[in-house]
């Protein structure tokens, strides 16, 4: 099979772009710490609210300038719907579904989740500078999808 | 080739498609262009939504979520599926120049999927199914939906069924020839199309239909998601393909050209089998319950199937600019300035390419897998896939309909001149509404969202917003010339069609092709092989691991 000269060039260029893209997400990961949520396990949503963490919904110390938030979503609002933890600390979000699928997205930071009956979630983000984020459900969840929201204050 | 009867009418004489098939895949195409209207005409109010003008009273459905779910299910399903069905009948009839083999087949695939069509139409239709195109469980349509839905992939599996019974009929008169490349072009797609499509199928037969009739009381939530992914990537493929196939091996014959090259033209396209299907996960990176590592793979294979789509830039470019020297074109880019513009046809799928460059750039980054945080579930996806699917794929299907309407009812394009400001109006209105979509999703505006009503509606969203609410106008008066026009063509032209099926020709004629690049069951057995490393411990583990015990619910 003979390729054109030109051809072949553009065969290795493409080659080589997307390894080299592929390259970067590993170091992006690897390098800042940018991760996707991971398996952490499952939850009955049936009786999530008598399961560890979820029987106690809120925000708790966990180490110094480090901050655990559970949080239950049912439609249409979050449990609890509004978070306040200080500047430069360090946040594991934990959440479940009570239950159909939502979504949890703090705008304008890297936590961007699908919250599932039946799974539990997480991500991890530091806060640096005090601010208020409205956060909100981004994944459709019934008629009033639209306004299930809830507020994050970083205080200073 | 056509006459006129004696009452004025035109009755199309076309080679080797009987009139039996003539009139399916007309009805396929028009149950198409029936759902690009009512699809279609739900884009403006939510365009228009998005600045906060809410003309939801205006339009007979009961939410914007009901309206959302037609947009989805209409368009994206629908349009697509019917367009190809009727579309790769008629390649495949032409490309082996006999019938297909079954009439009976033939039919029952026709009416398998017009049925399932009409049985998921009416839960839809009155806001009983209105969990969007996704249908994730366990949001709870009526089962109808389901079952309608399922029948119209067991109808795309009795067309392929029938298409590669004429394959076979067609070999056994032809030993040791090369299959011809449009029929080629439509069984590869149509073998991609059957390994994928059994994620949905299990998805809905093992699970969602079971349940949402109630006789199993609890679902598996992240397995079916999961089953829905494992079709839904390579889905986008089997519109694709159709696609490809007319920019590779019709439209060089449009422009006046030759295909450039056969045997990376065929082995791109064989390419898309095995790539197509380990991807899935790459729509479930935020997913809870899927290991990192999982995601990982997925992502890698992502990239890969990059690669296929970049041989086809550069192939059918090339082969486009054997066109355009041919016609007189000079310099680095003077050919492409030379290339017939003035065909409708042609200048739609033109306008497709350009855009779908910039849509493969926006799904490089949706599939890069951290980078997918910022973007994932905002509009910016939206941008992507109307860009793709909806220009992409529906720019070509409507350029492709400009020749093949004309063809198969024998009467001439009503208005060629409507039917290329048509594809401009398109194009505009796409990159308008495209542009403002991607840069919504940079400010975090999510998608599937009523924003008029949202509380968290952020004041820079307004200005993106209305870039899109200004493209969904566009677009709008655009849909309504296309199907004017058609419907012009086929009530009222009065100018018999000179028409013929587009069928390139290589440039070359590569006697040395390896005889791998016209085989499918090497790449079909391999495929399966990949397919079931990549997704089968996944989904086996989600099987016996995660809760069976999610109840349904209707949330709207
Ligand atoms: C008149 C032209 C069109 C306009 C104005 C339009 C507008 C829109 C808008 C604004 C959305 C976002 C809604 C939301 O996320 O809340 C949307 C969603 C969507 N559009 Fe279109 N669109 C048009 C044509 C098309 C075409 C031709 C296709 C595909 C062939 C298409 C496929 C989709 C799909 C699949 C969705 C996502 C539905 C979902 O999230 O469930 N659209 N459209
Ligand atoms: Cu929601
Ligand atoms: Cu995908």
């Amino acid at each position: 099979m003979d390729i054109d000269r030109l051809e072949r060039f553009w065969i290795m260029i493409s080659i080589a772009v997307l390894a080299a893209l592929m390259l970067a997400i590993v170091y992006s990961v690897r390098g800042f710490g940018v991760e996707v949520p991971t398996d952490v396990g499952q939850v009955d949503p049936r009786t999530a609210r008598e399961t560890e963490p979820f029987n106690q919904p809120g925000v708790r110390q966990v180490g110094p300038g480090h901050y655990e938030v559970v949080m239950l979503a049912e439609a249409w609002r979050f449990e609890p719907s509004e978070v306040r933890v200080p500047a430069g600390s360090t946040v594991t979000f934990r959440l479940t579904s009570l239950d159909v699928i939502h979504g949890f997205r703090i705008p304008n930071t890297n936590v961007n989740l699908m919250v599932q009956p039946g799974q539990v979630v997480e991500a991890t983000h530091r806060f640096n500078e005090p601010g208020t984020y409205h956060l909100f459900c981004h994944e459709y969840c019934g008629a009033g999808h639209h306004i299930m929201d809830g507020m994050l204050i970083v205080e200073r | 080739m056509t006459r006129a009867n004696a009452a004025g009418s035109l009755s199309p004489d076309i080679p080797y498609v009987p009139a039996g098939s003539r009139r399916i895949i007309l009805a396929y195409l028009t149950l198409a262009m029936v759902a690009l209207a009512l699809g279609g005409l739900v884009g403006p109010f939510q365009a228009l939504n998005s600045i906060g003008v809410n003309l939801y009273d205006y339009l007979p459905v009961t939410s914007y979520y009901h309206g959302l779910t037609l947009h989805g299910v209409l368009l994206v399903l629908v349009w697509t599926t019917f367009f190809i069905a009727g579309f790769l009948s008629l390649v495949t009839i032409h490309g082996f120049q006999r019938p297909l083999s079954s009439r009976g087949l033939e039919r029952l695939a026709f009416w398998s999927m017009t049925l399932g069509l009409l049985v998921a139409a009416v839960p839809i239709l009155l806001n009983r199914a209105t969990v969007l195109f996704t249908a994730y469980p366990p949001l709870r349509a009526h089962p109808a939906f389901y079952i309608g839905l399922a029948l119209v992939v067991i109808g795309t599996w009795l067309l392929s069924a029938n298409v590669f019974l004429t394959y076979r009929d067609w070999r056994r008169e032809n030993p040791g020839k090369r299959t011809p490349l449009i029929a080629f072009g439509a069984m590869v797609t149509l073998a991609m199309w059957d390994l994928a499509s059994l994620g949905i199928a299990v998805e809905f037969v093992a699970l969602l239909i079971p349940w949402s009739l109630g006789l199993v009381e609890g679902t598996n939530v992240l397995l079916a998601r999961s089953l829905f992914w494992f079709t839904g990537h390579p889905i986008v493929y089997f519109w694709l393909l159709p696609t490809y196939l007319s920019w590779y091996f019709m439209m060089p014959k449009q422009v006046g050209g030759k295909l450039f090259s056969e045997s990376l033209a065929r082995l791109a396209f064989l390419l898309f089998i095995p790539m197509s299907l380990p991807v899935g996960f790459h729509h479930q990176y935020t997913d809870p319950g899927v290991p990192t590592s999982w995601k990982l793979v997925h992502a890698f294979f992502t990239f890969v199937v990059f690669f296929p789509s970049a041989l086809t830039m550069f192939t059918v470019l090339a082969s486009l600019e054997t066109g355009g020297r041919a016609r007189g074109g000079k310099g680095a880019v003077g050919w492409f300035f030379r290339l017939p513009w003035k065909d409708p046809s042609v200048t739609a799928q033109l306008l497709a390419m350009i855009l779908f460059a910039l849509g493969g750039i926006s799904g490089l980054i949706n599939a890069s897998y951290n980078l997918n945080l910022s973007v994932h579930n905002t509009l910016w996806v939206v941008g992507h896939f109307h860009l793709t699917v909806g220009t992409a794929v529906t720019l070509s299907f409507m350029g492709i309909t400009y020749w093949l309407i004309p063809y198969l009812t024998g009467r001439a394009l009503y208005s060629p001149g409507m039917a290329r400001l048509q594809a401009w109006l398109w194009f505009i209105g796409m990159a308008l509404m495209g542009r403002g979509q991607h840069w919504l999703g940079i400010l975090d505006a999510p998608r599937r969202t009523m924003l008029s009503d949202a509380p968290y509606y952020a004041a820079e969203w307004l200005t993106p917003s209305y870039l899109v609410a200004a493209g969904g106008i566009v677009l709008t008066v655009s849909g309504f010339l296309y199907l004017l026009n058609m419907a012009l063509t086929a009530w009222a032209s009065r100018v018999p069609a000179q028409v013929e099926v587009p069928m390139a020709e290589p440039l070359q004629d590569e006697a040395a092709m390896p005889v791998a690049l016209d085989r499918l069951r090497p790449w079909v057995v391999g495929s399966a092989i990949l397919t079931a490393a990549a997704w089968v411990p996944m989904l086996w583990y989600m099987t016996v691991a995660h809760p069976w015990t999610i109840r349904g619910f209707t949330m709207w």
